[in-house]
C-alpha cells in the first residue's frame, strides 16, 4: 500500500521545465533578486552621487558640457559670504532644531509612557506633522508667520495687549531664522517622540520597581536608569534627524525662499538656487559636495559618542 | 520664539518627574504634570490644521478681517475656495499625477525590496551582510546633495518631465527602507517553515510566493505605507525634475502655480494644502498601528 503511493507521488512530480530549474539555480537566483534593487540604487543614486562630486570639479551649466576646472567652484565659494553665511546658518538651524526637538520630542515621549486613556489616539494624532507633506504644513506656517494677517500678532496686539504693532516673522533676519527653525521643530518632534516611545517601552518596568525599593528619586531614575537604557535608540535616531535637519530644503523654499537678503539659505537651498534656478550646475554641485564632510561628521559623531556599548545590553562586561 | 526656549526649561525640569509609573502621586500632581503638557503638545502640533482648515472654509471677507469676526470660528462656511481650485485651476490633474507617482514608486520599490530583502535574509551568500550594509548606508544619502547630478542624468536618459522621472528615482530613498524593514520581517519568520518546503520539493521562488510572502503581510504593508507617504510628501525631485504644469505634484504645483504676484489667495492655499494632506492621512488612519510599528522597527534594527 505505502510502496504504491510512493510510486503514484513521484509518477505525478512534474519535470520542471528549464527555466523553473535555472530560478532554482542559487547564484543566478541570487542575482535576479538583487538586479532590481541594487539596479535602481546603482543608476540613480550611486552614480549621481559620483556625478555630483564629478561635476563639482567641472564649470557645467545647463544645456552645456563642462570642462574640468579642478577647485575653481571651491575657491570661488570660499570667498563668497552668501556660501558662508549658508554654512552657518546650516549649522545653526541644525544645532538649535536638533536641540528642540530632542527636549521636547523626548518629554512627549516620557508623557505618553505613563497611563493615560486614550493613548493610541493620541499617538494618532501626535504623528500627524510627521505625515502631511511638509510643504503644506509650511504654507500654513507661512500663514500663520503672515506680516499682516498673522493669528500670533493679533492675540499679542489686539488680545492680549502685550505688543503695540504686529510681529516681524520673515522680513527681518533673526526673526526669519528662529521662526524656520521653530517650524522645523513643529515638525520633528512627532518623529522623536514615537521613537523614543518606542524605546521606552522596552525598559523593563522590574528595574524601575528595584531602584524604588532602593529608595531612588525620580530624577535618579531617570539619570541611571531611563537615560542610559534609551541611549542607543537616542544615538540612531538623531543621526537621522541631524542629516535630513542639516539637508533639510522644503521648508525654508516654501516659507522664505532665503530670504531676506539671502540669510535663511540651508545649502541645499543655495545649491538649488545656483544649480538649477541660476544653470551653474558645477557651482551647485561644489555646495552639495560641501555638505557630505557636515554629514560624515555628525554621523560617527552620534556613532561613537553615543552608539551602543556591551554594559547597556546587559552582556557581561569587558 | 520665548515660548519655545521656556518650553525646552521646562521639559528638563519636568522629564525627571514622569516616568514614574510606579510612585503613588495624587492626582492634582498627575494633572499638572502629565495632562496639562500632553494637551499643549496636543494643541500646538494640531493648531496650523486647525487654521488651515477653517482658513480653507472661511470666506474672503471674514480671512481678512479679525476685528469684526472672531478669527477662531467660521461665520458662514464657503466652498468658494474648494470650488476655486477644483475648477478654475489644474488641482485635479496635479492629484492624479501625484497619486500615480506615488502608487507606481512604491510598487516599484516594494517588488524590489522584497526580492532583496528575501536574497539578503534567506539565500545567505557570502558577502550578502555587506549588501544590506550598503543598502542601509544608501539611506543615508539625502536627496538634497543628489538632485544636481540627478537632473542631468535625467536629462541623458530623456526623461525630463516626465512622471516616469520621479518613479524612477524615488525608489532610491523608499527601497533602502523598505529592503530593512522587510529583511527584519523575514528574520520574525521560521526558517524551518521554508526548509520543510524545501524537502516538499517546492522552488525558492514558490516558497517566496506561497510561505514567506504570505507571512510577512504585516510588513508588506508597514513598508508600503510608509513608501506610499514618502514618495507624496517628496519635493526637491519633484521640483527639479517637472517643468510643465500639468505634471506637478500637489506641493510642488501649490507652491510654484498658486502663489503668484504680491497678493497671496490664503483662502485656495490652504485649501489646497488640506485637500493635498487628506489623501495621505485618510491612508495613514486606517493603517497607524502599521505605520508606527514600521517607524519604530526600522528604528530598532
Amino acid at each position: 500500500m505505502t510502496v504504491a503511493t510512493m510510486t503514484d507521488w513521484t509518477r505525478a512530480r512534474p519535470q520542471p521545465n528549464w527555466l523553473a530549474r535555472l530560478f532554482d539555480y542559487k547564484p543566478f537566483l541570487i542575482f535576479m533578486c538583487l538586479l532590481p534593487a541594487l539596479g535602481l540604487l546603482l543608476v540613480f543614486l550611486t552614480y549621481p552621487l559620483g556625478l555630483g562630486i564629478w561635476l563639482s570639479f567641472t564649470d557645467t551649466k545647463i544645456g552645456g558640457a563642462g570642462k574640468f576646472v579642478g577647485l575653481d567652484n571651491f575657491e570661488y565659494l570660499a570667498e563668497d559670504p552668501q556660501f558662508w553665511s549658508a554654512v552657518f546658518y546650516s549649522v545653526f538651524y541644525t544645532s538649535v532644531a536638533t536641540f528642540g526637538k530632542f527636549a521636547l520630542g523626548l518629554w512627549l515621549a516620557l508623557l505618553l509612557n505613563n497611563h493615560v486613556p486614550f493613548k493610541s489616539l493620541l499617538r494618532a494624532i501626535i504623528l500627524l506633522p510627521w505625515i502631511v507633506p511638509t510643504v503644506l504644513s509650511a504654507l500654513a506656517f507661512w500663514w500663520l508667520y503672515d506680516p499682516q494677517f498673522s493669528i500670533f500678532s493679533y492675540l499679542a496686539v489686539d488680545v492680549l495687549h502685550i505688543r503695540d504693532k504686529p510681529f516681524d516673522f520673515l522680513s527681518t533676519i533673526w526673526p526669519a531664522r528662529w521662526s524656520l527653525i521653530a517650524a522645523n521643530i513643529w515638525r520633528g518632534i512627532p518623529f522623536v517622540a514615537i521613537s523614543l516611545l518606542a524605546g521606552l517601552q522596552t525598559i523593563s518596568p522590574s528595574l524601575y520597581e528595584a531602584a524604588l525599593l532602593d529608595g531612588s528619586s525620580a530624577w535618579q531614575r531617570f539619570r541611571y536608569i531611563t537615560f542610559p537604557l534609551l541611549l542607543p535608540i537616542l544615538a540612531i535616531v538623531m543621526t537621522f534627524s541631524i542629516i535630513f535637519t542639516f539637508t533639510d530644503f522644503q521648508l525654508v523654499y516654501a516659507i522664505t525662499r532665503g530670504g531676506p537678503l539671502n540669510s535663511t539659505h540651508l545649502m541645499a537651498t543655495l545649491a538649488f538656487q545656483r544649480g538649477i534656478s541660476g544653470g551653474e550646475l558645477g557651482e551647485g554641485a561644489a555646495i552639495a559636495v560641501s555638505m557630505i564632510p557636515f554629514l560624515v561628521a555628525a554621523t560617527l559623531f552620534s556613532y561613537f559618542a553615543l552608539a551602543r556599548r556591551k554594559w547597556q545590553q546587559g552582556e557581561a562586561n569587558d | 520664539m520665548t515660548d519655545v526656549t521656556t518650553t525646552q526649561v521646562d521639559a528638563q525640569s519636568k522629564a525627571t518627574v514622569t516616568p514614574d509609573q510606579m510612585t503613588w502621586d495624587s492626582r492634582s500632581r498627575r494633572v499638572v504634570t502629565i495632562y496639562v503638557p500632553l494637551a499643549l503638545f496636543v494643541i500646538v502640533l494640531l493648531f496650523p490644521f486647525y487654521w488651515m482648515a477653517i482658513t480653507s472654509f472661511k470666506p474672503n471677507a471674514e480671512l481678512y478681517d479679525y476685528k469684526k469676526y472672531n478669527p477662531f470660528l467660521i461665520g458662514s462656511p464657503t466652498l468658494q475656495h474648494i470650488k476655486h481650485l477644483l475648477f478654475g485651476t489644474a488641482y485635479p490633474s496635479w492629484l492624479v499625477t501625484t497619486m500615480i507617482v506615488a502608487v507606481c514608486s512604491t510598487t516599484l520599490s516594494l517588488f524590489s525590496s522584497v526580492l532583496a530583502a528575501y536574497a539578503i535574509q534567506r539565500l545567505r551568500f557570502k558577502g550578502s551582510q555587506y549588501v544590506g550594509l550598503g543598502i542601509y548606508l544608501a539611506y543615508l544619502v539625502p536627496p538634497s546633495i543628489l538632485f544636481i547630478p540627478l537632473a542631468t542624468t535625467i536629462h541623458q536618459f530623456g526623461l525630463f518631465d516626465s512622471p516616469l522621472a520621479l518613479i524612477l528615482t524615488y525608489p532610491t530613498f523608499l527601497v533602502p527602507f523598505s529592503t530593512w524593514l522587510l529583511i527584519g520581517y523575514f528574520k520574525s519568520i521560521p526558517y524551518e517553515l521554508e526548509e520543510c518546503a524545501l524537502i516538499d520539493g517546492a522552488t525558492r521562488l514558490q516558497i517566496l510566493r506561497r510561505i514567506t510572502l504570505p507571512l510577512a503581510v504585516p510588513g508588506l504593508i508597514s513598508a508600503g505605507i510608509f513608501s506610499f507617504t514618502l514618495s507624496w510628501n517628496e519635493f526637491v525631485y519633484a521640483l527639479a525634475f517637472i517643468q510643465s504644469s500639468e505634471k506637478k505634484t500637489v506641493s510642488v504645483a501649490i507652491l510654484t502655480e498658486l502663489v503668484s504676484g504680491d497678493v497671496y489667495q490664503w483662502g485656495s492655499l490652504m485649501a489646497g494644502s488640506l485637500l493635498g494632506s487628506l489623501p495621505v492621512a485618510i491612508f495613514y488612519s486606517f493603517f497607524v498601528d502599521y505605520y508606527v510599528s514600521s517607524l519604530t522597527g526600522a528604528v530598532k534594527e
